[in-house]
């Protein structure tokens, strides 16, 4: 390293569960050129500081949703995040997403997550069974645009770490669940609405969303999540209602 | 094992992974003790929120003018008086940029909770809804003001 090479102090949240009783800040001094991501910072730190550290990540180019992180406080993709936009105060901290628990560093559990996920049915079910010589679906452009935004989710959590009602009621089915399940609702090839709808409306669906919209605020895919789960709450009472007069959900 | 740790004693004693001597796993959970404080847009939310104590309490405001009305014409203007003592016009400066507040935030989450608004075949950006929305607000008030204003002169 040559001495008028540029540095960041990196603050990492450690946790090591087999002799940390709780997670502690370590920092690392890091040399960085201006196209360094935090993830690449991160790496530096494990291949050149200290090999200990465990973070996940893979793609490196905002698609896989793998190396979600708390930059400063706030939820972002590391590798989409630039350590020369910490550069002015000199330091960065860096810890694992909030609302769900370290498994290790910087490293999350999110088996509730996947437990969620699947709960949603994130899968289109046809409203009939369909011969495959009956060709391919059509849609329209207007009916592609009902869903579209919804399918961009890359399941990064980034959400799930904006939102404090998840942190709070740790059973909350979530933003990112929720605008999948809306993102298949709307869609036109589906028929599993009133499969899905339940899950909307339980205890731990939709109305457990108090419209903070942060989670709309850091996704890095513009899904807006916030408007999936509010759209699914009026959904959810028109479908209570509609039962009313016997035009309810297909139960 | 310090007292933040949430999980109950022993955690070696969970269930052992095949081939694994004890379960090394010990997932920590931080406390979310403080939460709206911890990001300027959390911070926001809650004073969004706490303006629904400012609305119902001018609705109360309002309600006891209606009780004092039904009392007769002395207390009604007993009422008015107090309308218009020093700490009241104060009081009401305070409610009104409040409820400029609240009008503003919930203006800026309404189009998050409709589908999304088509002009010729285009979506209506987000930031247009809540600047006309807040724009209709603003010239009912005016409206409203301006009538009263011509009714009690």
């Amino acid at each position: 390293m040559s001495t008028n090479e540029k540095t960041i102090e990196i603050e990492v949240l450690r946790y090591r569960p087999e002799q940390d009783a709780a997670p502690f800040p370590q920092t690392y001094v890091v040399p960085y050129s201006d196209d360094m991501s935090v993830l690449q910072g991160l790496q530096y730190i494990k291949d050149q500081l200290d090999g200990t550290l465990s973070f996940r990540w893979s793609c490196r180019q905002a698609i896989c949703g793998s190396c979600g992180v708390m930059i400063d406080g706030i939820p972002k993709l590391s590798c989409k995040s630039f350590l020369r936009d910490y550069a002015g105060k000199g330091r960065v901290r860096v810890e694992a997403l909030a609302n769900f628990p370290i498994e290790r560093d910087l490293v999350i559990v999110m088996d509730s997550f996947v437990e969620k996920l699947e709960s949603i049915k994130p899968y289109i079910i046809p409203k009939e069974p369909r011969p495959l010589s009956a060709g391919e679906y059509l849609q329209t452009p207007a009916q592609l645009d009902a869903y579209a935004q919804y399918s961009s989710c890359i399941n990064c959590l980034l959400c799930y770490a904006a939102c404090p009602q998840v942190g709070l009621s740790p059973d909350f089915v979530g933003p990112a669940a929720l605008a999948l399940l809306f993102r298949y609702n709307s869609d036109s090839r589906d028929g599993g609405a009133a499969q899905r709808m339940p899950v909307v409306g339980a205890e731990s669906g939709a109305f457990h969303c108090t419209a903070v919209g942060y989670c709309s605020e850091v996704c890095p895919k513009g899904v807006d999540p916030a408007s999936a789960v509010n759209q699914a709450k009026g959904a959810s009472v028109r479908e209570y209602f509609m039962g009313f007069l016997g035009k309810g959900g297909g139960k | 094992m310090s007292a933040s740790d949430p999980r109950p004693a022993a955690p070696r004693a969970a269930p052992a992974l095949p081939g694994v001597a004890g379960n090394p796993r010990r997932p920590y959970v931080r406390p979310m003790a403080g939460w709206w404080l911890r990001n300027p847009y959390f911070v926001r939310y809650m004073a969004r929120e706490g303006t629904a104590v400012f609305v119902a309490a001018y609705a109360l405001i309002l309600l006891v003018g209606l009780v004092r009305l039904a009392q007769g014409e002395a207390a009604w203007n007993g009422w008015l008086e107090a309308l218009r003592s020093p700490l009241s016009t104060i009081l009401h400066l305070v409610f009104l940029a409040v409820f400029v507040f609240h009008t503003v935030t919930w203006f800026e989450v309404l189009p998050k909770t409709m589908p999304p608004l088509l002009v010729g075949g285009k979506r209506v950006a987000q930031s247009a809804i809540t600047a006309g929305a807040i724009a209709v607000a603003a010239a009912a008030s005016l409206a409203l003001f301006g009538i009263v204003w011509g009714l009690t002169r």
